[in-house]
């Protein structure tokens, strides 16, 4: 197992440093800051304190160096905004983040899982029918135009739920589901193919050989198994609804969490906490890569006693 | 006939996937300590027959459309009526199943342990110790070496034989009244296919149970059956006892079964002398893997120092076990794998160290055909473009003159000159194994390697392919490389035979005198291993020494050690007639 580790350690340090390197040039691409967001009412005394407090006045190559060195050190400087430690910007960003992740994830496992078995075991059926269109349907509408489409009816007209904040379970609902809504399509799809894959197995026909209950070949035999495939799409999947997903449903909800700070930053250039937070976010999708291969690794014998 | 009443009776049995009939009223007994073979070609109604007594067969999508299902004892029942509840009950107690393909008939995210305790727990009601101690008692019953360890293992860490075993202590763990056997041996190599033989002839004897034991195999059937019942096309077509099926077959299509059914000493082609060397090994070593980044693993030697000579117009049959290196050796020879060390000469030129480029014109005169029919043609070119495919890459044939070819080279093989405007899967195996010959002739080799081409096939068809590759020897002087697990196939083709085992060549010669004059032990053991189509009872031959890890170099010795069977008695005769 410790080789097998250290390799993906060593991977995820690679892809972590790629990732400050192009984050760094894409914030530098865009402009200058001091004039963005401090153009009027500054000073020139004033001015030159900013440029030189961030150097900005110094070559990329400098800039670039002075940051690594900052990022290993675990030094990510100061907020152009509220000049406030940008790791703690974000660390009061990440708990809000996680629990709507979190809450996604359960929905999504919740339903597709289910629903998944079901269109596979009911496939010739009306049933199965009906699961993928909803799938189908589910798949094809973006997270915005659920999310708008929810506030309009749940909030504007019928006035049920809080549209804006993370105050109430109340405030989770239409984040949640705006979230996982493609992510259950999606999950639900793949549940089902890698039921029909399994259940036309072998050693299924083994299983109902032996007397088993259609419940138990289908539960224990057919999901034990499909379980793997399923496991390592969850993971990417999860990755990237951490990455993209919760940009837009927190910008629409005003959740007050990574997402949200990532499009504000960048309306603002605050490079600062843009960069730190693309690295936090960069980290979370990498430790999620990482686990889903332990998971991985977990339920399928054959690659855990490979690897031991 | 047994004198006791039969424990499972079928009359009248009619099984259809969809509108389409498959079994036509079908009727046989078996008694208890009895087995009944089921014999027919791929499509004949077996396993749908096999499928339908356990009612597996609503969930492959076929139903039973009439007739019964009777299985008597002391609580008798219609199966063909029974709820789901009581059919449940009875699958797996009172009758039990072991399937062809031991590789996929275990479910591989469970432990071998677990898996046996399933069926006691629901048939028995034992947990825990109990059960962890019958499920080894079990599995020491089917003489599985170190059960307490394999009750912890999983499926991928056992052999295909020891798969199969586990599959059979799985299926007898309740001492079931009835057992099926679904092709059980057919995956298996020759002499792992003795040993369970000998295994499931000897349960059957402790146990008392009936065997309904299907197979296209009538080396196997004389082996183990005591009655055949021999079905086409969903209609039984003879039934009685085995002797009578092999010494007075009474139906044409029987005795067209019997004379397709290839049995050792049936002969084979005269050897040839004086003939051109077409291609020569010498001393060719194949490894795989090793040495990567990060990788601990040491380089696995497939391939150990063969040579071989092939002449021209002849064929060289290489015999073996799956995992003795012969397909390595295939690779090897086609430069789809390249040699860590040794000299192949095709047609007198040095091949083993040209390039990509420089290896291009020498490949159209090396061709091969490969074990599945169904695998080895894109279903998505039609067959025009497919047989015409390597003449095409070659150069050798004008893009307007391709549909000509193809016609030409499907007249060749057999096959009406309309097929190539269809796609594979309009063709059954033997048809499509015709096709993937007229692929390899495209390009007019002089050497074709057949890499079990007729294993995958039914006898009859096993039979046509291997007439047309004759014919084509006969008529253009190709050389075959013919690779077979099958050396009663290999005799009936091959003028010269190689015997390899673990990777190296233990013995070739013609092929008469390798098979009635063994030199080395590991072919003796192997040729004792063959059934003989002739009614003779089951030895299981002697365990070999395992196989040692990667650094172990000369098998000579090892296999000189290997205690030759009592079963083997010389020259092989040929029982029953033809």
């Amino acid at each position: 197992m410790t080789p097998y580790l250290l390799r993906h350690v060593l991977k995820a340090v690679v892809t972590l440093w790629a990732i400050v390197t192009v984050t760094f040039v894409a914030t530098r691409l865009s402009g200058n800051p001091i004039d963005t967001f401090l153009g009027e009412g500054l000073t020139a005394e004033g001015r030159q304190a900013l440029i030189d407090y961030f150097q900005l006045d110094r070559s990329l190559w400098h800039q670039y160096l002075a940051y690594l060195r900052g990022v290993l050190s675990g030094e990510f400087g100061l907020s152009f905004v509220d000049r406030r430690p940008v790791t703690t910007v974000v660390a009061e960003r990440l708990w809000p983040s996680g629990q709507l992740l979190l809450t996604s994830v359960a929905l999504t496992v919740a339903v597709s899982l289910p629903l998944g078995v079901l269109a596979a075991v009911y496939r010739r059926s009306w049933i199965g029918s009906a699961v993928m269109v909803v799938a189908f349907t589910g798949y094809a509408v973006p997270s915005f135009v659920l999310a708008i489409v929810m506030v309009l009816t749940f909030s504007y007209w019928l006035n049920w739920l809080p549209v804006v904040g993370n105050g109430t379970w109340l405030h989770f609902i239409m984040p949640t589901i705006a979230m996982s809504g493609g992510l259950i399509a999606a999950l639900t799809r793949f549940t089902r193919n890698a039921m029909l894959d399994v259940l036309g197995q072998d050693f299924i026909r083994t299983a109902r050989a032996k007397g088993l209950r259609e419940t138990q070949v289908v539960l224990k035999h057919g999901l034990g198994n499909a379980s793997i495939t399923v496991i390592s799409v969850i993971g990417l999947q999860i990755a990237g609804l951490a990455a993209a997903g919760s940009v837009v449903v927190e910008s629409i909800f005003s959740w007050p969490g990574v997402g949200q700070m990532l499009v504000n930053a960048a309306i603002l250039r605050d490079y600062p906490v843009l960069q730190f937070g693309v690295i936090a976010v960069a980290v979370a999708v990498v430790s999620i890569n990482i686990l889903t291969d332990i998971a991985y690794a977990l339920a399928d014998p054959r690659i855990r006693l490979a690897r031991a | 006939m047994t004198p006791n009443p039969p424990i499972l009776s079928v009359k009248n049995l009619r099984v259809a996937f969809g509108s389409v009939e498959a079994v036509h009223g079908l009727s046989f007994d078996i008694h208890r300590g009895e087995t009944l073979a089921l014999v027919g070609e791929s499509g004949s109604g077996k396993s749908a027959t096999a499928l339908s007594i356990l009612r597996l067969i609503e969930r492959e999508g076929g139903r039973i459309t009439g007739g019964s299902i009777r299985l008597g004892g002391e609580s008798p029942a219609e199966i063909t009526e029974l709820a789901p509840a009581a059919l449940r009950a009875i699958r797996g107690d009172r009758i039990a199943m072991v399937f062809q393909e031991p590789m996929t008939s275990l479910n591989p995210v469970m432990t071998i342990g677990a898996q046996l305790a399933e069926t006691l727990a629901l048939h028995r009601g034992l947990r825990g110790k109990v059960a962890r101690e019958a499920a080894r008692i079990a599995l020491e019953r089917v003489r599985i070496p170190e059960p307490d360890r394999r009750l912890d293992q999983y499926p991928h860490e056992l052999s295909g034989g020891l798969r199969q075993r586990v599959m059979i202590a799985m299926a007898l763990i309740c001492e079931p009244d009835v057992l099926i056997a679904d092709e059980p041996t057919t995956a298996l190599d020759v002499t792992t296919q003795a040993e369970i033989l000998a295994l499931i002839a000897g349960l059957q004897r402790d146990l008392g149970m009936a065997v309904l034991f299907i197979t296209h195999d009538l080396g196997v059937v004389s082996e183990i059956a005591d009655r055949v019942v021999v079905l086409k096309d969903g209609n039984l077509v003879e039934e009685g006892r085995k002797a009578d099926l092999f010494t007075a077959p009474r139906s044409d299509y029987a005795r067209e079964l019997l004379a397709a059914t290839p049995r050792l000493g049936g002969g084979s082609p005269a050897p040839l002398r004086g003939a051109e060397t077409v291609l020569e090994l010498r001393d060719v070593v194949t490894t795989y893997g090793g040495g990567g980044f990060l990788s601990r693993s040491e380089p696995f030697t497939a391939v150990r120092g063969v040579s071989l000579t092939l002449g021209r117009g002849e064929t060289l049959g290489l015999v073996g076990e799956s995992g003795c290196g012969k397909s390595s050796l295939a690779r090897t020879v086609m430069r789809l794998v390249d040699p860590a060390a040794g000299e192949i000469a095709l047609l007198g030129t040095q091949v083993e160290t040209l390039n990509a480029a420089a290896l291009k014109p020498h490949r159209a005169k090396i061709q091969m055909v490969f074990q599945d029919p169904y695998a080895a043609l894109n279903p998505r070119m039609s067959i025009r473009d497919l047989v015409t495919e390597p003449a095409h890459l070659h150069g050798m044939v004008a893009p307007g003159e391709r549909d000509a070819m193809a016609r030409e080279l499907l007249e060749r093989v057999g096959l009406p000159a309309d097929a190539a405007e269809r796609y594979p899967h309009q063709f059954s195996g033997g048809q499509r194994q015709r096709i993937c010959i007229a692929r390899a002739l495209s390009v007019r080799p002089q050497i074709i390697v057949a890499d079990e081409a007729v294993s995958a096939l039914d006898v009859s068809n096993a039979r046509r392919v291997t007439d047309l590759m004759a014919k084509i020897q006969r008529e253009e002087g190709v050389s075959f490389l013919f690779i077979s697990h099958d050396i009663a196939v290999v005799e009936r083709v091959s003028h010269r035979i190689a015997v390899m085992y673990q990777g190296e060549i233990v013995e070739q010669g013609e092929t008469a005198q390798v098979l009635h004059a063994p030199r080395h032990p590991y072919t003796r053991r192997l040729l004792a291993a063959v059934p003989r189509a002739d009614g003779a009872h089951v030895t299981a031959p002697m365990p070999l020494p395992t196989p040692q890890p990667s650094d172990h170099v000369p098998s000579v010795e090892a296999a000189a050690m290997i205690p030759v069977p009592g079963a083997w008695q010389g020259p092989l005769e040929i029982g029953g007639a033809a």
